[in-house]
């Protein structure tokens, strides 16, 4: 299988021979560094132009068509012109605080990108609690949502981020549930590990009904945790004009933005890799020819396919359903979610322990 | 019972959600449905619905005659005085005065397409018409008289 390592080990080697130990470090995390923004902007760009792109569809329009061929140039413009304005802040609004909370949500985000595997052999930070750290992490961006809420000083901007926080809390729950009955299958929290114990199969396929059920709880869960429609409480556009973002503009609005979208990609992410085997070539079994055809597609491509597969049905949903109250939104977590999560959950260990997954 | 209503829930609950996502997943996988036209650019071949209401017309044949009878019926029915009609008395050859139209004057910035003079009208002189490219430099040019230079009555229409 191609595999990126000889490519990161040939740069390791020219950079530790030409650098010494320390220098090579700090070149890597440069790099490192580099290729994290590369990608965060890329994706802003090519998600929000997907997402109009997408919604037009759905609802029998043609979307973004002058910027560029079939509007290509859209987003790229909008960025322009986010960067170009002025970043206003509010007279009554705590300025430290509303400066600050753009930042956190971004830096959650970046922070997720690294123990995600891309490609075969091709991992910022295999840690061998990744999965952990994944669920860790991607809920202190609730603070910065419930900062840029509080520090508005804005009713609007409050309710929503107050909102959001009851949201995120109760859907972590389910989400951790869901992941959990993947751990429970392979045994194990590093990402890479997971992505090798699917070398002969998907969870997805391999984990029988409840690994299918625990994909749609997870998926419902993660829509509800990146504040997207139909779980689109905190902006509500309707009630709360934009929710805990009313009182940004220019990059800090388009900073809150971009980091919804990257938190799209890493839930996305986690979710292919956890259910549909991460850069990992679809392999049935023992089936030894179909599984080679299979090897010769990239695993990069392999990878990003499937996270933009996922993606696209998180659109689908925001795109069909109507948003929920916040009654009914609660009553589907406490009500419905968590007590089918838990008890698949049991049923999965049960199948864990008397091996009947392939 | 309990079970069997918490289950039914999840199952309807799962069958109209899916039932929308087709829907839409229909409209994404058939572009063919885009309603969207492309204003500007397809003005050539723009094609307006039959039941446009652009403006008000008094469609005139190849003889440059109306059927207006200036009875004033669409004058009354409109609600905020968009039309005014200006009558004359004609002279037939038998010696006869009657009644004619001699300017239809239509305020084209009063008006709201709301069709009640054509639907007023007893001899279906005034029609809606489907251009909706109104706009001017000058306010006075949206002052329109819609019957012709010269235009008479058609033979026959009383």
């Amino acid at each position: 299988m191609f595999s990126l390592k000889s490519i990161t080990d040939s740069i390791q080697v020219w950079l530790s021979a030409n650098l010494g130990a320390t220098g090579a470090l700090i070149a890597q995390c440069v790099i490192v560094i580099l290729l994290a923004i590369a990608l965060f902007a890329v994706l802003g760009l090519v998600l929000v132009l997907m997402e109009r792109k997408v919604a037009a569809r759905m609802q029998v329009r043609l979307g973004p068509n002058r910027v560029g061929p079939w509007g290509s140039m859209q987003t790229a413009a909008d960025t322009l012109k986010l960067i170009v304005k002025e970043g206003l802040t509010p007279d009554g609004a705590d300025k430290f605080l509303f400066n600050l909370a753009p930042y956190i949500v971004m830096i959650v985000a970046m922070l997720l990108l690294a123990p995600i595997a891309y490609a075969n052999n091709f991992q910022i930070w295999d840690i061998n609690i990744g999965v952990l750290y994944v669920t860790a992490v991607s809920s202190l961006g609730v603070i910065g949502i419930l900062m840029a809420g509080w520090a508005s000083n804005n009713n609007y901007s409050l309710l929503g981020a107050m909102r959001s926080g009851a949201q995120i809390v109760s859907y972590e729950l389910s989400a951790g549930l869901a992941i959990l009955t993947i751990v429970v299958l392979t045994g194990s929290l590093q990402i890479s590990e997971i992505v090798q114990s699917q070398a002969d199969g998907w969870w997805i396929f391999k984990g029988h009904i409840p690994a299918i059920i625990a994909f749609i709880i997870f998926i419902i869960a993660v829509t509800a945790e990146t504040n997207r429609a139909p779980f689109d409480l905190a902006e509500a556009e309707s009630e709360l004009t934009a929710g805990f973002h009313t009182e940004y503009s220019g990059m800090k609005f388009a900073l809150f933005f971009l980091a919804e979208y990257i938190n799209i990609f890493i839930v996305c992410a986690i979710g292919a890799t956890l259910f549909l085997g991460g850069w990992m070539p679809l392999h049935i079994g023992n089936w030894q020819a179909f599984n080679h055809i299979m090897d010769y597609i990239p695993s990069s491509v392999w990878f990003f396919g499937k996270v933009f597969f996922l993606i696209f049905l998180i659109m689908w949903f925001r795109w069909t359903f109507p948003r929920l109250r916040v009654d009914q939104l609660l009553n589907l977590e406490w009500k419905y979610l968590l007590p089918i999560s838990l008890f698949n959950l049991l049923l999965v260990t049960m199948i864990a322990i008397l091996g009947w997954h392939f | 019972m309990f079970i069997k209503d918490y289950i039914s829930d999840v199952y309807k609950a799962a069958k109209s959600l899916l039932t929308g996502m087709k829907t839409t997943g229909y409209y994404f996988t058939h572009p063919k449905e885009i309603v969207t036209e492309q204003y500007p650019d397809n003005r050539d071949t723009l094609k307006m619905a039959e039941r446009f209401r652009g403006e008000v017309i008094m469609p005139h044949d190849e003889n440059n005659e109306h059927a207006c009878t200036g009875c004033t019926a669409c004058e009354l029915a409109c609600p905020n005085a968009t039309i005014k009609v200006i009558t004359k008395f004609d002279i037939s050859p038998e010696g006869k005065k009657k009644k004619a139209l001699d300017t239809f004057v239509y305020h084209l910035e009063l008006c709201t397409m709301c069709g009640l003079c054509v639907e007023a009208c007893p001899t279906s002189a005034i029609k809606m018409g489907n251009n909706f490219e109104h706009s001017v430099f000058d306010r006075s040019k949206l002052l329109k008289t819609l019957n012709n230079e010269g235009s008479k009555i058609r033979e026959g229409v009383e």
